[in-house]
């Protein structure tokens, strides 16, 4: 095969492959069942643990 | 009882283990102090030699006296504060050997025409000063700050994460030294010599261990977004060191080796890796720390968690592409040329991603912009994030680059990420974990920390307005023809006129410096615990969560 | 539930380290591994050899003081810097470099033809004080490389270790490694007919002036008087079968 007829195979390929796992991506990301697991996941950092934030001095 | 027995006998062989690493460090650093082929390798050897005997002593006292670290209970925070304290000493020195080769720059006869004190010893010296040690250590610091809380587990490991901490400042101090004494392999930030690199790559193991079994054992279903950043950013980046430092020694006992690839090849693996130091040390290590320490200090959850995913893996699936466009134009094929630039423009999407996430997480709340400066140097720190990742992918432009490459236009677009991004982010975490971490009520003075924030946004400003001029400037003396068709300008004229620029720059990076000062300086009175000047004026969350009233509500069953 | 499956990836440290793993590498994959074995990466050119047993000392004190952090070794195929620095640089012309010195700034000018520009005695001056030649200069000095001795203890080591990631020393190159590069010094018993014969174009010393003793300036002067002068231009074709 010639590197012109590899190039655009491969151009191709690449295209519908990375259009594809980018639109899985976004499914996932606006996929409505998430919704919820994405908001408990966003507030972790705000809800600190004051049992285990005491009694660890040194 | 069976439980507690086995957990006894599992720290007996933790303890036994780190007894035996420690004494293999030692008997390894006593032979290449005696037997190293070279001058630099002998001293290393009695580096070694030193560290592990202290370690091994420590280690050998604790188990006989059969005494418990002071805290067993709760997180394992003594490390996060050894992180921060190394965090800011190597900032300073960093800083400070910049400034210095900046000036060298203005006036030459500062190199002092000795080995030790020229540009070049001293270049490599700054970059892996402030990226490595600085960043480095910052990374380090809050990732173990971050996974613990985010997770609700303490860190894995007994004696791992201090070995992760001090096996991570041995490599610091052997590649300086070794920088110092002539001991390089010049491939761009990962100079330091064979020896070296293995020991990082040791080190940099156990820490991907110890921050994986730690998010094994969190008592949270998920794991929270700046995790997944700060797992990018330690795998891809033990995948980029071992693949780029691959060399044969010419000797076991001696500094010296040879890089595996040469050429266009060696190019094209540097590059991969150079831009990817960039990408994933600098990007997304540091986006780790964003996405916890801005909502946590807006007190708001990130604007779009979906968003947030979008861009995690669309960042790093690009990222790994960008390298080539620092070789347009070379002997690398057209054809790698190309894809590097494609992608280089195709990361501007996702790099802004993470910006509005960042700066969007505000929304409803940008008076805190105006009240607390410490949030806003998290949020101009996003900001510059966004100006230089529009920046580079502007220059990753084939047209652009053919102007812009080897000219202080790319330095300066490098310290508009690593100064006005890397920095003031780390700096915003440092003021938000010192209180945190040493169990103040708030930090020393919020004033200094106005001084310091517009005494180093100036310094910026200085260092890439005066790098953007002379850039531009040197690029177009270096292609204007005269009348007649002939190059208008030798090269020396060329350096001739970026002179005031030079100084310009320095003066911008001194007042940085000056910043850095600043901020120890308060931060070292906050820790201290003297009785802050101006606590009424600062925010609630910079006190320690024991200090703060009401915040914490119990999780709805 | 297909989509429950990513919630499997969001909750497992482990296999979301796969998938990373999985994603950060195609892009490495496939730049780098095609550059192993697409044969037009690297132009068939005559004239390239490995370098001197003297010239590969300078260059690692070339390596050693940071000269790369100033200087490139890579002209680009634009019009003024062929004009200004001579024919692009060739794939070909690195093939022997362990590792690359391209750069990626220029402080001072490109270096990779510096070859035969500059005469030793303008070298040495230069190096030792840059502004008695070039005034304006920001260059560092380095006086000391005139005074240094130059260690080539291990210069058989240094040649083997080549050799093992792939450039062609051969045994009699490494045996004869000690007196190459004393002949090449200008050391008055050395062979230099067998030294040509080796290392075609090889030019010899004293480059420092100074034939009492080899020092690290002649090693330095030697590699930078060699640079961007083995290809024989004349023979190289430019529409040959290479991609760029």
């Amino acid at each position: 095969m010639e590197y012109e007829q590899v190039a655009s195979i491969s151009q191709v390929a690449a295209l519908i492959f990375f259009i594809v796992l980018f639109a899985g991506v976004v499914i996932y990301a606006f996929w409505p069942g998430n919704k919820k697991r994405f908001d408990e996941a966003a507030k972790l950092p705000l809800e600190d643990d004051p049992e285990s934030d005491k009694g660890k001095d040194g | 009882m069976a439980a507690k027995t086995q957990r006894d006998e599992w720290k007996a062989l933790s303890d036994f283990l780190a007894i035996g690493a420690a004494a293999f460090l030692v008997i390894l650093g006593l032979v290449l102090a005696i037997a190293g082929e070279d001058p630099v390798m002998k001293f290393h050897g009695c580096l070694l030699l030193g560290a592990s005997g202290i370690a091994l002593l420590y280690i050998l006292t604790q188990f006989v006296e059969g005494r418990e670290p002071a805290d067993t209970r709760g997180y394992a925070d003594g490390v996060v504060r050894a992180g921060v304290i190394a965090t800011v000493f190597w900032g300073i020195a960093g800083f400070i050997v910049g400034d210095v080769i900046a000036w060298q720059l203005a006036f030459p006869a500062l190199n002092f025409d000795l080995p030790w004190t020229s540009f070049g010893r001293l270049r490599p010296l700054h970059t892996s000063a402030v990226i490595f040690a600085f960043g480095g250590n910052a990374l380090i610091a809050t990732s173990f700050y971050v996974v613990q809380r985010t997770c609700r587990a303490r860190l894995a490991g007994k004696w791992s994460p201090w070995f992760v901490f001090w096996g991570y400042q041995l490599f610091i101090v052997l590649a300086a030294t070794g920088y110092l004494l002539g001991v390089t392999q010049s491939k761009e930030y990962a100079e330091p010599e064979w020896y070296v690199d293995l020991w990082l790559t040791i080190v940099w193991v156990v820490y991907l261990l110890v921050f994986l079994a730690t998010l094994a054992k969190r008592k949270e279903p998920h794991v929270y977004v700046a995790n997944w950043f700060y797992l990018a950013f330690i795998v891809t980046v033990a995948m980029l060191h071992i693949v780029n430092n691959l060399a044969v020694p010419v000797s076991l006992l001696g500094t010296q080796s040879v890089i595996l690839y040469a050429g266009v090849q060696d190019a094209m693996t540097q590059w991969w890796y150079g831009h990817n130091a960039v990408g994933f040390f600098l990007t997304a290590g540091f986006l780790g720390m964003m996405y916890y320490f801005v909502p946590k200090r807006a007190e708001r959850p990130i604007y779009s968690y979906r968003l947030s995913v979008v861009h995690f893996w669309s960042l790093i699936f690009i990222y790994i592409w960008a390298g080539p466009h620092h070789l347009h134009y070379t002997a690398l094929p057209d054809w790698a040329q190309t894809l590097g630039m494609t992608f280089s423009i195709i990361l501007w999407m996702p790099s802004w991603g993470g910006m509005i996430n960042g700066l969007m997480t505000l929304s409803g709340a940008w008076d805190k912009l105006r009240t607390d400066p410490v949030i806003r140097m998290l949020i101009v720190a996003v900001a510059f994030y966004g100006m230089s990742t529009f920046e580079g992918p502007l220059m990753s432009i084939k047209s652009v680059n053919s102007l812009s490459h080897y000219t202080d236009w790319t330095i300066g677009h490098v310290h508009s990420g690593a100064l006005g991004w890397v920095a003031f982010i780390s700096f915003g975490a440092l003021y938000c974990l010192v209180p945190w971490l040493w169990h103040r009520k708030a930090l020393y003075s919020q004033r200094l920390v106005e001084w310091h924030f517009w005494i180093s946004t100036l310094g910026i400003v200085l260092y890439i307005t005066s790098m953007w001029v002379s850039g531009i400037l040197q690029g177009l003396m270096w292609r204007a023809y005269n009348s007649l068709g002939f190059l208008e300008y030798s090269f020396v004229e060329t350096v001739e006129a970026m002179h005031p620029f030079y100084i310009i720059r320095a003066i911008g990076g001194l007042l940085f410096v000056l910043g850095a000062f600043v901020m120890a300086y308060n931060l070292w009175r906050t820790a201290r615990g003297d009785q802050p000047v101006d606590a009424t004026d600062q925010p609630s969350v910079a006190a320690a969560p024991e200090f703060r009233p009401g915040e914490y509500t119990a999780p709805a069953e | 539930m297909s989509w429950g499956k990513h919630d499997v990836l969001e909750k497992s440290p482990m296999l979301m380290l796969v998938g990373i793993l999985i994603v950060v590498s195609i892009g490495g994959l496939i730049e780098i591994a095609p550059l192993f074995w697409l044969k037009s990466t690297v132009e068939k050119v005559q004239g390239m050899r490995p370098y001197s047993p003297l010239e590969l000392t300078g260059r690692n004190i070339y390596i050693r003081e940071g000269c790369y952090v100033c200087h490139s070794q890579m002209i680009r195929s634009l019009r003024d810097e062929v004009e200004r620095y001579g024919h692009y640089s060739l794939a070909a012309e690195s093939m022997y470099d362990h590792p690359f010195q391209w750069g990626s700034k220029r402080t001072g000018p490109d270096l990779a033809r510096v070859g035969g520009k500059y005469s030793n005695e303008w070298h040495r001056a230069h190096m030792i004080n840059p502004r008695s030649v070039v005034p304006e200069s920001i260059m560092p000095g380095y006086p000391y490389l005139a005074e240094r001795e130059l260690d080539y203890e291990n210069i058989q080591g240094v040649l083997k270790a080549n050799a093992a990631v792939g450039v062609p020393y051969t045994e009699e190159m490494i045996e004869s490694a000690k007196a190459d590069l004393e002949a090449q010094a200008g050391n008055d018993a050395g062979d230099v007919e067998a030294l040509l014969a080796r290392y075609p174009k090889a030019q010899t010393g004293p480059f420092d002036g100074n034939s009492e003793k080899i020092t690290e300036l002649d090693a330095l002067i030697a590699y930078m008087q060699m640079l961007g002068t083995l290809v024989d231009f004349a023979s190289f074709d430019e529409a040959g079968p290479n991609l760029r």
